[in-house]
């Protein structure tokens, strides 16, 4: 009789198209967005995360769509980052279905763009994802930096007093990301994603770094994360959300089970 | 018919999607004539609650919904934001609520929270409903709804709550009064569970 831990699928989006596509079982086209989220739907995801990574402006109404059918088919909430720079493109995306929006590079190079949006459309669908890398030598205190453009460009902002400030300005969760950790299946930064997670008020997502269902568990067990985000090793199939959201009970986080029977 | 009603909010589409599915007749619609034409009406959450108020004051919709309602007897279902405007006021603004079932909206109190208390009440959450409750019917209250809030209605009259959740202790996510019915959770996000909710409320 608790909030329950989440576990979030999160899928990159390019001109409307799942990148590397997905590898489920009866998947009709593996590099649809929309088929890939009613599979996830039928799992038992909590949540879903679109985070389109399209290049070209001419193609950037492509995700408006994918979020629409996406709305059309799965009853479920759904956060969409990505190239979010204006109130404009919130409202397109909201008004196309989705629940939230996550602001990334934005926030960094104006963070006013956080308030505005908060005050305009509440801060419980405006998410702050925040991309660092340890930056602390060996033997010093901890410390982590943002970067920008995928990891390539340190800004020198702390990522602690980040965090710290763009809740203030009206952030209703935290998306926090290793770019350390993304892609190394090592697991999620827990460091990171606890001293942010103490030092703020409002949820906060850990992503970048998951490879096994224990990871998951520590990121809400140790990293004091309300949900957990995770890519590929759902959508190359080594665990099924199911899987997951049954691993983490049976190690003592409170989750949504489906009933016994309905389990995907 | 029932007539979702139109603040231009994304959640309308999810809501009438549900609809479609389950083959009942719906339409979206800010139009005080087709309003007038429906049986049931659906306010969806948006935003604040001042925000909604003012929309729905400035469109002419709470003259027209106070005679549908409150006049006519028409059955009216609430979410989130749309169902705390059918409080008297709320903490978060200053416009009055429509007031159907007595009560105020207030902010969920971080300091009864557990350890680490976090707003907004983001996730999903089970719910106690109260027996006898409807709209709950066929629901599964253990695997529950998902919630996105910061404020909650605190009904005036105890019997009014159809069902609560514990976030910080049990607060209201349900009331009922007569023909209205409110919400906390978002029933169009909420998977099999919330389908079951628009069916019922379909077939009060």
């Amino acid at each position: 009789m608790t909030l329950k831990a989440r576990v979030i699928p999160c899928l990159d989006v390019k001109d409307g198209r799942v990148v590397k596509g997905v590898s489920f079982v009866n998947l009709i086209d593996a590099g649809d967005p929309v088929d890939a989220a009613k599979a996830y739907d039928a799992a038992g995801a909590d949540e879903l995360c679109f985070l389109d990574i399209t290049a070209s402006s001419d193609n950037r109404d492509t995700i408006f769509d994918v979020v629409a059918r996406t709305a059309d088919h799965c009853f479920m909430p759904v956060t969409v980052g990505g190239g979010v720079r204006s109130v404009g493109d919130i409202r397109k995306l909201l008004l196309a279905g989705a629940d939230k929006v996550s602001i990334n590079s934005a926030a960094v190079q104006n963070p006013d763009f956080v308030s505005e949006a908060a005050d305009k459309f509440g801060d419980q669908c405006i998410v702050v994802s925040i991309d660092s890398k340890k930056v602390s030598k060996p033997g010093e205190a901890d410390r982590w930096e943002i970067f920008t453009h995928g990891g390539r460009n340190a800004t020198g902002i702390d990522a602690v007093d980040f965090a710290i400030k763009m809740v203030e300005r009206g952030a209703g969760e935290l998306l926090l990301t290793s770019m350390d950790r993304d892609g190394q299946k090592s697991g999620y930064d827990i460091g990171l994603t606890r001293t942010i997670a103490d030092a703020v008020h409002v949820p906060v997502i850990a992503s970048g770094g998951v490879g096994n269902l224990d990871h998951m568990v520590e990121g809400i067990r140790d990293g004091h994360a309300t949900a957990v985000l995770a890519a590929s090793i759902f959508h190359f199939g080594t665990y099924s959300v199911g899987e997951a959201k049954r691993y983490m009970a049976e190690h003592g986080i409170p989750m949504r089970l489906d009933p016994p029977g309905e389990a995907a | 018919m029932i007539a979702i009603i139109d603040y231009g909010s994304g959640n309308v589409g999810a809501i009438a999607n549900i609809y479609k599915q389950l083959k009942v007749p719906h339409l979206i619609t800010g139009d005080l004539s087709e309003l007038a034409q429906a049986e049931r009406y659906i306010l969806p959450g948006v935003g604040a609650f001042d925000t909604t108020m003012k929309h729905l004051k400035d469109s002419g919709m709470v003259e027209l919904l106070n005679e549908q309602v409150l006049g006519s007897g028409k059955k009216v279902l609430g979410i989130c934001v749309g169902m705390q405007i059918l409080a008297e006021s709320s903490e978060e603004g200053e416009e009055s609520g429509l007031g159907w079932i007595k009560g105020r909206v207030r902010k969920i109190d971080p300091s009864k929270l557990p350890a680490a208390p976090r707003l907004p009440h983001m996730g999903w959450n089970t719910v106690i409903t109260t027996p006898g409750a409807r709209l709950f019917d066929g629901v599964d209250a253990a695997h529950g709804f998902y919630f996105l809030h910061s404020f909650y209605f605190d009904p005036a009259r105890t019997e009014d709550v159809t069902a609560t959740v514990d976030y910080g202790g049990q607060i209201t996510c349900g009331v009922a009064h007569g023909n209205v019915f409110g919400m906390q959770f978002h029933p169009e996000k909420s998977h099999a569970n919330g389908v079951a909710i628009f069916r019922n409320f379909a077939e009060l």
